[in-house]
């Protein structure tokens, strides 16, 4: 279980992490969602000591990081998968975590069989490594000592769609077996698919949290017509306030009977209707994104 | 799902020895390419070194103090830089996030990284002196004399007490600058730079003559090479190493308990 209370990180008179409070329960996987630079990695390296913190606290099971005794036994941590020495082999990097914290080397072999790491490929130098591989060989690191709480930065980054459906599967047979998980993403699919519950943060504050059933169920319907902005005006002669979504698409808080008859009414003929099924989280997180993007977004479509 | 029993974190287990910490930083240092070779580089430069003197020095000068000289001067260069790398490598290829979340105490991880490249130190001189002593035998036999062996146990002990020195503030720019390049650049302005400005002021400035045996390290360590120090240049080690050794490891040790890890 981690706690995170009143988090506060700040660089001169930047606020990178700014009051940020919540909870990872055990048997759960906590996704920590925002785009980059929100926050997610500067909490994540105050949790575990890495960072200190400006004010507030973040305990693990209520212990202070540094006061947890041989600490990857108890709470393994993946906080960049890039961050290895690059002329060591794969297995080399394990054989000295398993070292420092006391354990076989057996238990080397079994992570790597694990995380699908094999014994040619673990025996190669992690500059040769791609990013999925490392991203493996990080979170068999961070399993190395069989801990119950696992934080994951960006675990799935680099991953093929294969490789993110693994660690789905990883992390939710982690969890059943009581493990508390924390993991972050910048990819709110990625979210969606691994995660039980969502944290979503934003220029260092937390912008929502909820189970993904809450946080993904939104009332409301996505409507998309050959002439948008026709439809656009026959939504407003309905009384329907309504919102450009996804290329050309637009959604409302109207029930899709609703909008179907205001459109029918209109003459309008219409390409796609259809409850709006976690759109609000994705625009959400699009707006949040849009504030620290370069260029100009082209949302994808909104039901996702 | 929020059924799932509480977990407790076990605050009685054993934390993480400093003997294995030890043996963990010693790895470090050979199981990269680069390390291994560094290490390597140990016994190939005091080979070289040796053949060096056997083919160029004169046959009557040959003795084991020339051996253990002509092979002191590379290590003054190589075994620093292993001790900068041992500490600098974990931000500059930022294995740190590994190393100090497995071990949350940046203290005994310094130490043991102090330690092992201490005991690499003394190891890679004892390795040296024995090929050293190899050379003078073979030299001296090629040449036709008899090997003299001048070099008092004491001055062995010495040398390889201005090694491990030099490693020390290899070790502290380490720690201060936390940066490979950046760290051995360091170094050479420490070991070449430094001397040569100093010793310009020393040549100009008769007050800083007088002064300078007591603040430059550099100059105040020869004796420790050269037969060994008397009384007054065992103090001169303890005044200048105040100001280059003790001082800036204190401030830098401090710096990387405070830093940010990233």
């Amino acid at each position: 279980m981690i706690t995170v209370d009143r988090l506060t990180k700040t660089y001169g008179g930047y606020r990178a992490v700014d009051d940020v409070s919540f909870e990872c329960r055990p048997g759960a996987v906590t996704g920590f969602l925002g785009p980059n630079g929100a926050g997610k990695s500067t909490t994540m390296r105050i949790i575990a000591g890495l960072t200190p913190a400006t004010s507030g606290s973040a305990l693990v099971s209520g212990v202070n990081y540094p006061d947890i005794p041989n600490p990857g036994t108890q709470i393994g941590v993946l906080l960049d998968a890039s961050a290895q020495h690059a002329g060591r082999t794969g297995r080399e990097i394990l054989a000295l975590s398993a070292l420092t914290m006391g354990l076989p080397m057996s238990r080397v072999d079994e992570m790597l069989q694990l995380v699908s790491l094999t014994p040619s490929e673990s025996k190669r130098r992690v500059k040769n490594y791609s990013l999925g591989m490392r991203q493996r060989l990080g979170i068999a690191n961070a399993l190395l000592g069989d801990p119950k709480i696992l934080i994951l930065d960006e675990p799935a980054n680099g991953l093929d769609p294969a490789g993110i459906h693994w660690m789905r599967g990883l992390l939710r047979e982690y969890a059943n077996r009581g493990g508390t998980v924390l993991l972050s993403s910048h990819l709110l699919h990625e979210i969606e698919v691994i995660a039980d519950e969502i944290i979503v943060i934003g220029n260092g504050k937390i912008v929502a949290e909820g189970t993904k059933a809450e946080l993904l169920q939104t009332a409301g319907t996505f409507v998309k017509a050959g002439d948008p902005s026709a439809l656009a005006n026959a939504l407003t002669s309905a009384g329907l306030t309504s919102a450009p979504s996804g290329d050309g698409g637009l959604r409302t808080e109207a029930d899709p009977a609703t909008v179907g008859k205001a459109a029918a009414a209109a003459g309008v003929a219409l390409v796609e209707l259809r409850p709006a099924e976690g759109a609000g989280l994705e625009e959400m997180f699009l707006q949040l994104t849009a504030e620290t993007q370069r260029e100009t977004i082209t949302p994808e479509g909104a039901g996702a | 799902m929020s059924t799932a029993a509480p977990i407790t974190i076990d605050t009685a287990r054993p934390g993480v020895p400093l003997g294995r910490l030890i043996k963990v930083e010693l790895r470090k240092m050979f199981n990269t390419r680069s390390g291994f070779w560094l290490m390597l580089s140990i016994a190939i430069v005091a080979a070289i070194a040796t053949v060096a003197i056997i083919i160029f020095a004169d046959g009557d000068d040959l003795s084991f103090g020339l051996f253990a000289q002509g092979i002191g001067i590379p290590m003054a260069i190589v075994l620093p830089v292993i001790a900068i790398l041992s500490v600098t490598s974990e931000w500059s290829q930022r294995t740190g996030l590994i190393t100090f979340t497995l071990v949350p105490h940046r203290g005994s991880i310094i130490a043991a990284k102090a330690i092992a490249a201490i005991i690499v130190g003394i190891a890679g001189m004892l390795i040296a002196y024995a090929i050293g002593a190899l050379g003078n035998i073979g030299g001296s036999a090629i040449a036709g004399v008899d090997p003299v062996w001048d070099t008092s146990l004491v001055n062995l002990v010495t040398i390889i007490l201005a090694n491990v020195l030099g490693l020390l503030i290899g070790f502290t720019l380490g720690v201060l600058i936390r940066n490979s390049a950046g760290a051995i650049v360091g170094y050479f302005v420490y070991s070449f730079v430094i001397p040569s400005i100093l010793g310009f002021l020393a040549f100009s400035q008769d007050w800083f003559e007088k002064l300078q045996p007591w603040i430059d390290f550099n100059d105040a360590t020869l004796p420790l090479f050269d037969g060994g120090p008397s009384g007054e240049e065992w103090a001169q080690i303890g005044t200048s190493g105040l100001i280059w050794l003790v001082i800036p490891m204190t401030f830098g040790i401090w710096a990387v308990l405070k830093s940010e890890v990233k």
